[in-house]
């Protein structure tokens, strides 16, 4: 910083060690890697819980705690996929948990209708499908709201937080929704090759995503709108569009999440149906490592944190311990992450 | 000197502070939905319908009340509703050493998470929504543990529950008398006192108050502590009013506190907020639900309690749409 | 219980203008001061004193020292060596609270006050007048209407501050420091917001603060207004103090070369810049506009721009220069009137990525605010713009993306670890050059740059200009603002000036001077 005769010579430097730079490429990526790997708290986290819960969990090891660790986490997951979206596009959804509700409740009113009765395939698809439209639209309405209205993500999505589920409540005048329709719990309580199907579902929707978001312009522009709006829309990226799409998926991905949350109980409730969810979600993508300043998306980060969350209450349960008490846990964990985020910001 | 006069002669000084607009609108639209209302349900402007409307809401003002004073430093407390039910449960569990020592024992409640909350955010730098929102867990969990999961019987022995369910000269519910009190306090401290006016400085610009020399993280403190301090006072409402400490109650309740701030005209931002328009906001967000009964009484329509979650959200909806067109409009000027 | 103090505050006498006759006296005196940040000196035996009554100038280029000598003295950072003495005793503050409360007071360069807050509590906040523990308002209203009458200044002290303009803004910051009985003001670049007309009245301000026996420190980078308003002058150069003397026994030049730590001499010969005008505009008209009207301000603009020309807008802070790049660029849109040709074809964007397409490029004016994006890489931000061209069905061409980076780090000289440094990390000068790149790797017609080398230390700005001039002769067509009429008359070609949201003259050729430029504004 001192003068600029430091700079000018810096400047002759620098020819050469561009080009050490670009023969170090291959390397650095690898060292990149494994860095990323050292730094990541989360990682740890996760494999230091794995280690306490094998030494002294009884029954750990066995498939079973596997399946319902799984069939817990997936929609927590799922959900907090899309959080991290929308938290890295500098905002936040907390219509989430009730989106889930409208998503299950509107798919069993679909295929239970007369017209399912006799075209039951197509009924199943169109239940399916509507469901998840209708969670997405919603998310376009939350996003409509915060691009074009400027209404803090807060607010906007506070909205249907507390309409979202009344609508689906009225919608079942707030009754149980019971079935028996085997093809539409596959999604929850179906195993493909052993592996249930919400964990592949889960799986395939974070891969897809995370490369979706290292390798598409929709993602970097993510990102730039999350890291500098107004410098974002200056370099023509559509910041409105960004951040409208963005709040449809995070809606599109809680409705999935709604009808594995409905297959898994064969039934639905809309007064219960992702109750809470929103915090869950938020906290999985906290701990998975998004940045609350925006511009940065960890989508699989949001998958690992939703893990740890879910085994730090496993953990907790499974050894005898008050499951609020995995409440008093998951909200130090989220202080915690958050400090050590910041800390590691600092440096 | 004429050039001091050209250079303050400039557009838009005499302009109203929006808070105060939005104020008066709040003011109109609750007027209206009042007359509205007592000329078509007889019963509307009964003394029965107001003292019972405004004893069930106090629990809910308290809180917004706090949370205004929250939301003016241009931060967020998501733990309000878990620490009524916190705070509910403890207050049941001593409850039969009468609300002597019920009314402290609850106030400290919401002090001690207030003050957690005031301490992450102050000394560890974590930024009030994230908090807060641990908070929200921590205490819920609290309330579940000590609870055992199950709602805690009052004791009906002592005076505990005449503070929930007994009135003033046999006249205003104590819930109310404790609500004004309340509302006159914070509104005292906002307008009078120099806490109120660094409240609204902090939320203005944080930077700017650090180098007037204001305490920051002493307001702050104070703002996250008078906050659970109301919740806490809603949670021996609650429990009192009720008969039992409810671990499960207050879900939720912290956002329609937002929305009853938001409502009023109180910038999320920051650094703009009035305590009365919080009142009339609140007042206005319950009055809907109080329709709705009367609506579903005259048996023209039948609307189930569910529609009033999405009336409220609709309402919630209007508003911040207009505030929102408002704002930008006086940004293109 | 603070009542006494505040009371004596609103009631003692003000020190009554030009009382001070007798020779005035050394109040602040700062000696062989040193501050290292992470072991890198910022400061070393940096020297100082202050006298009672006189507006002392700091001048230094970017990274001198200035602001950490101010942030030292007000307690904002703590110093490493060295002693402070304000009012004849060894001081040391905590913050610059502390300070403020001791007498020195800080007015920053962003006005650093409440918008949303009344006059008067900007001026009373942290010693309100109080009764019985309540804020006294009509004590405290008083007291802020005094203080500002003192300056000759009548507000309406119950309006929100922010309704008024930034001038009076500033005002009302020296007015805090006066109720706050202020020794030392400090003022860090108080005009850079400023018009003439609010800079005059500034400077009418400072001379009554001076009179009245304040002491003033002033930093600002504008040395031509030095003259009207300071007594002493101290350059800074690499964290030492490297001359002070009376203003009257320096000139312009002898304040850049000890800035520059060269010879006056060898100044005089060589410019400043190393690129010139080649007075050379082609007849074809690429880019026209007329009766350009829109926000802020902006009320009637009219002008053609060739192509390969660098064509310079001038004029004062206000007078529309930012606001006619935004609404070319399809900014502001809502508020926009008047008629553009493109190639002779009318158009009208109303978006940055219309006006993208069609060819246009825009670097703003504030790095950081709309700039940069901070949390990602060089190559991120730099292929921001020309993400879309380098993708198919929405994803990325990562290999393309690379070479194009690597090309353009090599080609502009940018200093960067790798491409994959966070922006945030680089130079001003390396995310300027990134910024440049992020248009220039579209291939641009028209590329806007607002103040291309604003905050920008002299090495770099040097290499910034004369790439600008290398890109025009290669064919780019620019529309270039800047608030440097020298910079202006250098590197443009020709020169619009506006004037209170109106184009109201055009210089080039032997016209195009500074002198030109400021007859032309001060019509």
């Amino acid at each position: 910083m001192n003068s600029h005769q430091g700079e000018m010579k810096g400047d002759k430097q620098m020819n050469t060690s561009v080009l050490e730079e670009r023969s170090k490429v291959p390397a650095t990526l690898s060292a990149r890697a494994l860095s990323q790997v050292k730094n990541n708290g989360a990682l740890w986290a996760f494999f230091l819980l794995l280690l306490i819960n094998i030494l002294i969990t009884p029954n750990f090891l066995q498939i079973q705690t596997l399946y319902v660790n799984l069939t817990q986490v997936a929609t927590v997951a799922i959900v907090a996929i899309g959080m991290t979206l929308v938290i890295a596009s500098g905002g936040i959804d907390l219509s989430v948990g009730a989106l889930m509700a409208l998503a299950g409740t509107i798919a069993p009113m679909i295929f239970l209708s007369d017209f399912a009765a006799s075209w039951p395939a197509l009924g199943l698809v169109l239940a399916i499908v509507v469901a998840i439209a209708v969670a997405g639209l919603a998310g376009l309405f939350n996003g409509y709201l915060i691009s074009v209205y400027k209404i803090q993500p807060i607010i906007a999505t506070l909205i249907l937080f507390i309409s979202g589920r009344g609508i689906a409540q009225v919608l079942t005048n707030g009754e149980l929704q019971t079935f028996d329709n085997p093809s539409f719990e596959f999604i929850g309580t179906g195993r493909i090759l052993g592996v249930p199907v919400q964990a592949i579902i889960t799986i395939v929707l974070a891969l897809s995503i995370a490369w979706v978001i290292k390798r598409s312009i929709y993602g970097r522009f993510l990102l730039a709108v999350g890291g500098n709006e107004k410098a974002a829309e200056l370099a023509g990226v559509p910041a409105k569009k960004i951040k409208m799409l963005t709040y449809m998926i995070c809606g599109l991905l809680a409705g999935i999440a709604g009808l594995i949350s409905t297959a898994i109980n064969s039934a639905s409730d809309a007064n219960q149906t992702g109750q809470l969810m929103e915090l869950d979600a938020i906290s999985a993508a906290i701990v998975g490592g998004v940045l609350l300043t925006g511009g940065k998306a960890p989508i699989l980060g949001a998958v690992l944190g939703a893990a740890i969350i879910q085994l730090v209450g496993y953990t907790l349960l499974a050894n005898g311990v008050h499951d609020a008490v995995a409440m008093v846990a998951k909200a130090v964990i989220i202080i915690v992450a958050v400090y050590l985020q910041q800390v590691k910001g600092a440096k | 000197m004429n050039i001091l006069t050209r250079v303050i002669n400039l557009p838009g000084l005499k302009r109203k502070a929006h808070a105060s607009r939005q104020a008066e609108g709040v003011l109109i639209a609750l007027a209206v939905i009042t007359l509205f209302a007592s000329l078509r349900y007889d019963a509307f402007l009964s003394e029965y319908n107001i003292m019972t409307f405004l004893a069930y809401n106090s629990m809910f003002i308290l809180i917004g009340l706090g949370m205004c004073f929250v939301i003016m430093t241009g931060g967020i407390d998501l733990s309000v509703g878990s620490v009524v039910a916190l705070s509910s449960v403890v207050v049941a569990k001593v409850s039969e050493y009468g609300i002597e020592v019920a009314l402290p024992v609850g106030i400290l409640v919401g002090v001690t998470t207030g003050t957690i909350n005031a301490l992450v955010i102050t000394r560890l730098k974590i930024v009030p929504f994230i908090a807060t929102l641990a908070m929200m867990l921590g205490a819920r969990g609290m309330a579940l543990v000590i609870s055992g999961n199950q709602s805690v019987d009052v004791s009906w022995e002592s005076n505990f529950t005449q503070f929930g369910l007994g009135k003033m000269f046999d006249f205003i519910p104590w819930p109310v008398v404790t609500m004004l009190l309340a509302f006159a306090f914070c509104w005292l401290l906002l307008e009078k006192f120099a806490f109120g006016r660094h409240v609204l400085a902090i939320g203005g610009n944080e930077e700017a108050s650090k180098l007037m020399g204001l305490e920051v993280n002493r307001t702050l403190f104070g703002v996250y502590v008078l906050s659970g301090a109301l919740a806490g006072l809603s949670g021996v409402m609650l429990a009192s009013g009720f008969g039992a400490g409810q671990p499960l109650e207050g879900l939720g309740w912290e956002l329609s506190a937002i929305a009853a701030v938001v409502v009023g005209g109180t910038l999320l931002t920051g650094g703009l907020g009035s305590i009365t328009s919080t009142l009339l906001g609140a007042i206005l967000l319950g009055l809907i639900f109080n329709i709705l009964n009367f609506e579903n009484g005259l048996g023209t329509i039948s609307f189930s309690a569910y529609w009033q979650s999405i009336i409220r959200g609709g309402f919630l909806l209007v508003v911040v749409v207009i505030q929102a067109k408002m704002m930008n409009r006086k940004k293109a000027h | 219980m603070n009542n006494v103090d505040s009371i004596d505050l609103v009631e003692c006498d003000m020190p009554s203008m030009g009382a001070l006759s007798q020779a005035p006296e050394v109040v602040l005196s700062m000696q062989g001061i040193d501050k290292r940040f992470a072991g890198v000196p910022a400061l070393s035996n940096a020297n100082l004193a202050l006298k009672a009554g006189e507006v002392h100038a700091i001048i230094g280029q970017n990274g001198a020292g200035k602001s950490t000598l101010i942030k030292v003295l007000n307690g904002a950072h703590k110093l490493d060596e060295g002693e402070i003495h304000f009012l004849g005793e060894a001081v040391s503050y905590a913050s610059p609270h502390h300070a403020q409360m001791a007498g020195i007071s800080t007015i920053f360069q962003e006005v650093n006050l409440i918008a949303y807050r009344s006059v008067t509590e900007n001026i009373c906040l942290g010693h309100e007048p109080k009764r019985f523990g309540m804020v006294d308002w009509r004590k405290a209203h008083a007291h802020a209407r005094e203080t500002l009458a003192r300056f000759g200044l009548e507000l309406d002290v119950e309006q929100p501050l922010g309704s008024f303009n930034i001038a009076i803004q500033q005002l009302v910051a020296i007015a805090r420091a006066v109720a706050l009985d202020a020794k030392v003001v400090i003022m860090d670049e108080p005009t850079s917001s400023l018009d003439e007309k609010e800079k005059a009245v500034l400077f009418r301000v400072i001379k009554e603060l001076k009179s009245s026996g304040v002491a003033i420190l002033y930093v600002s980078h504008h040395l031509d207004e030095l003259f009207q308003i300071c007594d002493q002058i101290t350059v800074m150069r690499d964290g030492k103090t490297v001359e002070q003397k009376p203003i009257s026994a320096m000139s312009k030049l002898d304040m850049v070369a000890a800035m520059l730590g060269k010879d006056p001499a060898e100044i005089a010969k060589g410019g400043a810049t190393n690129f010139a005008a080649t007075g050379q505009v082609s007849d074809e008209v690429l880019f026209s506009v007329a009766h350009l009207k829109g926000a802020a301000g902006l009320k009637d603009v009219s002008f053609d721009l060739y192509k390969s020309e660098i064509l310079g807008l001038a004029g004062l802070l206000g007078a529309g220069r930012s606001e006619v790049a935004r609404a070319i660029f399809g900014l502001d849109h809502e508020m926009k009137s008047g008629k553009m040709h493109l190639s002779g074809q009318p158009v009208d964007f109303n978006h940055p990525s219309r006006a993208i397409a069609a060819g246009f490029g825009f670097c703003s004016e504030d790095r950081k605010e709309d700039g940069i994006i901070p949390q990602l890489s060089v190559r991120e931000n730099l292929t921001l713009v020309l993400l879309p061209r380098i993708a198919k069905y929405g994803l990325i061409d990562e290999a393309k993306e690379r070479q194009l980076v690597d090309e353009f780090i090599r080609h502009l000289g940018i200093k960067t670890a790798s491409m994959e440094q966070p922006i945030s990390q680089l130079s001003g000068g390396n995310q300027q050059k990134v910024l440049l790149a992020r248009w220039l790797v579209t291939n641009p017609n028209i590329l806007i740059l607002d103040e291309p080398t604003r905050g920008i230390d002299v090495g770099a700005k040097g290499e910034i200009q004369a790439l600008i001039r290398r890109l025009a002769d290669d064919g780019l067509t620019v529309l270039m603002i800047s608030s440097e009429f020298e910079e202006l008359v250098e590197g443009a070609d020709r020169v619009i000036v506006l004037q209170d949201g109106h184009s109201i003259q055009e210089l080039a050729n032997e016209q195009l001077t500074e002198n030109a430029i400021m007859k032309a504004i001060a019509q």
